[in-house]
């Protein structure tokens, strides 16, 4: 959907971005990761064209990205809001409209995600009546009403309260099995892991990794194995012990293990003493802590 | 929709126009004005209670008969009362002051002059001293003369008052009656308006600016359409209400001058109208000479003039204001750049009087030539008429320095209304245009 191609951007004297290669696959819910200051609203400003690159190019599917893409792309940034003295309403109509919609269009759409989301009576307000809550509801709604191919959101579920982000959540969901591509950008990796499936994790203006979220967090697994069992036990045939702490099935144990505990695992089903057992795959914040220290680990193609 | 930027200007100027202080400041605006033109006049003709002036009158200088509505002079005798006694009449009375005129040794007007008194209950007003000033220095005047063995008939005969007839030399001998206090009324008005409109609605634009940055709905905005259509829609929507108001005011005064003249007050209207008709040959004079004042001036000029500078001035200046605005976070911030950008303006106000006392001279002609002062000062001189090269050289010079401006402006505007949380100094802006 999206290709970057060694895109660089400078601001004075502090280098934003540093020649970064992104690809963002069609169909995607993609997680755009990084700490503050990393680079992402700055590929996310280029994206939507309200900067240009210093250097390298931006392909939206095929093509070159073009003025006239605007229209494809729903965003929703960081630093949002809406016209405090304007009717709700009024407002939605003509955000559409500068998308590119008519207004009969804008207004049944409208109508329609009104409904969905409860918003009905909301029309003839003005915003600054509005709560919080009920801002971001009209935010989200005319981040999407044009049908873009591309949602991007900057930071989206900072001060959205739980029952809004897990309502968003679920229509952006639905959005893309509707077939729309999804970039989150996002400090709180945790905050999105859940959802995505892709991942780029830019730092210092550089992309650290990139690809499949599952793949990538298989490749940085460590030997990490976690026993569940009924009763505390002590003894672990010399692995390493990371954590050990009460649950509710039982005794929760994380060891390390250079090679799979074949023999830990059929000690303890004799014993009827193994409840649950799996392999522990890295967080993504745990990869980026390791990749910040240890630099990228390289993938072998065995 | 083809152009987002006719939908921004819809928008910049539905939203205001539907405001309740549009509705407001637009029908308020011809009142208060009319108000400012009445109020004096009707002021000054309102009954005020006379001053009541003890006269303790000496050298019997002034005529019993002396003294107008304003000021009821009364005499005291001076052979019975002195000044400690007049004094004390004065504070036990309901006079308002106490004039003591010395005789001295000989009565010479010189050592009279120089001792004649003036007491108040409380501060002697102004007029009240100039008045009595002009009193005494005409009778004073006289007896000097009379001391002299002069007339002062003949004096005032031989006094003489030049007025002369001017008259610009127009082709062919259609040689003009200039028609300078005409002129410089007029243009000192239209140069005032142009300032008050170019700054009233430029700090609109610089308010609207801030408004979209501050509620920061800005990135959601120019996420649909460019930085530059964003500023040129507001900066031309804004202009569009200015245009309708103004269009408003023009109707609502004519309106109201009408109303007020023919049944508000119609007695005071047609006062004047009767002195003129009625054979009064100094206000019949008056009025002809206005008419072929006014004949002599070039209303279609000053007319299309004053178009062309209140919108290429606007433009100009809402173009450097919506710069500021994008670049400070609060109203409060936004001082330390709107002096420099206002300064101009100031300055072409301050030199109003010497524009006009001289609307050929070089003081004149270069600050009708930069763009940031000539809105003003070629409306103070467009009545006077200019040549027309020199209202073309500006014309010009203003619309090529509007598009880069326009230009600068707009690539300051695109990365400050961007930047949130930060005081910006001057050289950053510059930085910004580098971006």
């Amino acid at each position: 959907m999206i290709t970057a191609k060694k895109v660089t951007k400078e601001y004075s004297s502090k280098l934003a971005l540093d020649g970064v290669d992104l690809c963002i696959p069609k169909g995607s819910i993609y997680g755009l990761l990084g700490p503050n200051g990393a680079g992402k609203t700055s590929f996310i400003r280029i994206m939507n064209q309200i900067t240009a690159p210093d250097k390298g190019e931006v392909y939206f599917g095929s093509e070159l990205l073009q003025p006239r893409d605007i229209a494809r792309i729903g965003y929703l940034p960081e630093e949002r809001g809406l016209y405090k003295k304007m009717k709700v309403g009024e407002q939605v109509l003509y955000l559409a409209r500068l998308k590119g919609l008519t207004t009969s269009e804008a207004k049944n759409r409208a109508k329609e995600w009104f409904e969905r989301l409860e918003m009905s009576g909301w029309w003839d307000k003005k915003v600054e009546d509005l709560s919080k809550g009920m801002a971001q509801k009209v935010q989200f709604v005319t981040t999407v009403l044009h049908e873009p191919e591309l949602l991007i959101f900057d930071e989206p579920f900072t001060g959205f309260d739980p029952i809004n982000t897990n309502l968003i959540k679920g229509e952006i969901q639905r959005l893309n099995e509707n077939g729309s591509t999804v970039i989150f950008s996002t400090h709180r990796m945790e905050s999105v892991e859940e959802i995505c499936n892709h991942i780029g994790l830019i730092d210092n203006g550089k992309v650290m990794i990139e690809g499949n979220l599952l793949d990538i967090r298989k490749h940085y697994k460590d030997g990490t194995f976690a026993f569940t069992t009924r009763t505390q036990i002590d003894n672990w045939g010399g692995h390493e012990v990371l954590s050990q702490k009460e649950d509710h099935m039982g005794y929760r144990t994380v060891l390390k293990s250079a090679a799979f505990p074949k023999e830990l695992v059929i000690a303890l089903s004799e014993k009827e003493a193994l409840v649950a057992f799996e392999e522990v795959l890295p967080t993504v914040s745990d990869i980026f802590i390791e990749i910040v220290k240890n630099g990228p680990k390289p993938w072998n193609h065995e | 929709m083809s152009n987002p930027i006719f939908l921004i200007i819809q928008r910049e100027f539905l939203s205001r126009v539907r405001k309740k202080t549009f509705l407001l400041v637009t029908l308020i605006g011809p009142l208060a004005f009319a108000a400012l033109m009445i109020a004096p006049g009707l002021l000054a003709s309102m009954p005020e209670d006379a001053k009541k002036i003890i006269v303790l009158d000496e050298p019997s200088l002034l005529l019993p008969h002396e003294g107008k509505e304003q000021y009821a002079l009364e005499y005291l005798d001076p052979r019975e009362n002195d000044l400690e006694l007049a004094k004390e009449l004065l504070r036990d009375s309901q006079y308002d002051a106490l004039l003591y005129i010395p005789s001295g040794e000989n009565w010479d007007p010189d050592f009279i002059k120089n001792n004649i008194l003036l007491f108040g209950k409380e501060d002697p007003s102004m007029e009240m001293q100039g008045y009595l000033d002009y009193l005494l220095e005409e009778k004073i005047n006289k007896a000097k003369l009379l001391k002299n063995g002069v007339d002062p008939e003949v004096v005032a005969q031989i006094k003489t008052n030049v007025s002369i007839k001017s008259f610009t030399l127009g082709e062919e001998g259609t040689d003009e009656q200039s028609a300078v206090p005409i002129k410089m009324a007029l243009g000192y008005i239209t140069g005032m308006l142009i300032y008050f409109f170019i700054f009233f609605y430029s700090v609109q634009v610089m308010r609207g600016v801030m408004e979209e940055k501050s509620s920061r709905i800005v990135e959601v905005i120019i996420s649909s359409v460019r930085p530059y259509q964003l500023m040129m829609g507001k900066i031309l929507g804004i202009g569009l209400v200015g245009v309708v108001q103004f269009i408003i005011w023009i109707g609502l005064s004519g309106i109201l001058y009408t109303v007020i003249s023919t049944f508000l007050f119609p007695e005071l209207f047609a006062e004047q109208a009767a002195a003129g008709a009625a054979g009064n040959p100094a206000a019949d004079m008056v009025g002809l000479e206005v008419l072929d004042m006014l004949r002599s001036v070039d209303f279609t000029t000053v007319l299309f003039g004053f178009a062309f500078y209140f919108f290429g001035g606007y433009f100009l200046y809402s173009a450097l204001f919506a710069a500021v605005g994008s670049a400070v976070d609060q109203e409060a911030d936004s001082q330390q750049f709107m002096l420099p950008v206002t300064i101009p303006m100031i300055l072409a106000i301050v030199t109003a009087m010497n524009v006009i006392q001289e609307p050929n001279g070089a003081l004149a002609f270069w600050m009708s030539m930069i763009p940031l002062t000539s809105p003003i000062t070629m409306m103070i001189r467009l009545p006077f008429g200019i040549p027309l090269w020199e209202v073309f050289l500006s014309g010009a010079i203003l619309v090529i320095t509007f598009f880069a401006v326009v230009g600068l402006a707009g690539k300051i505007y695109r990365v400050g209304i961007l930047m949130y949380g930060k005081k910006v100094t001057w050289k950053e802006l510059f930085k910004w245009l580098k971006y």
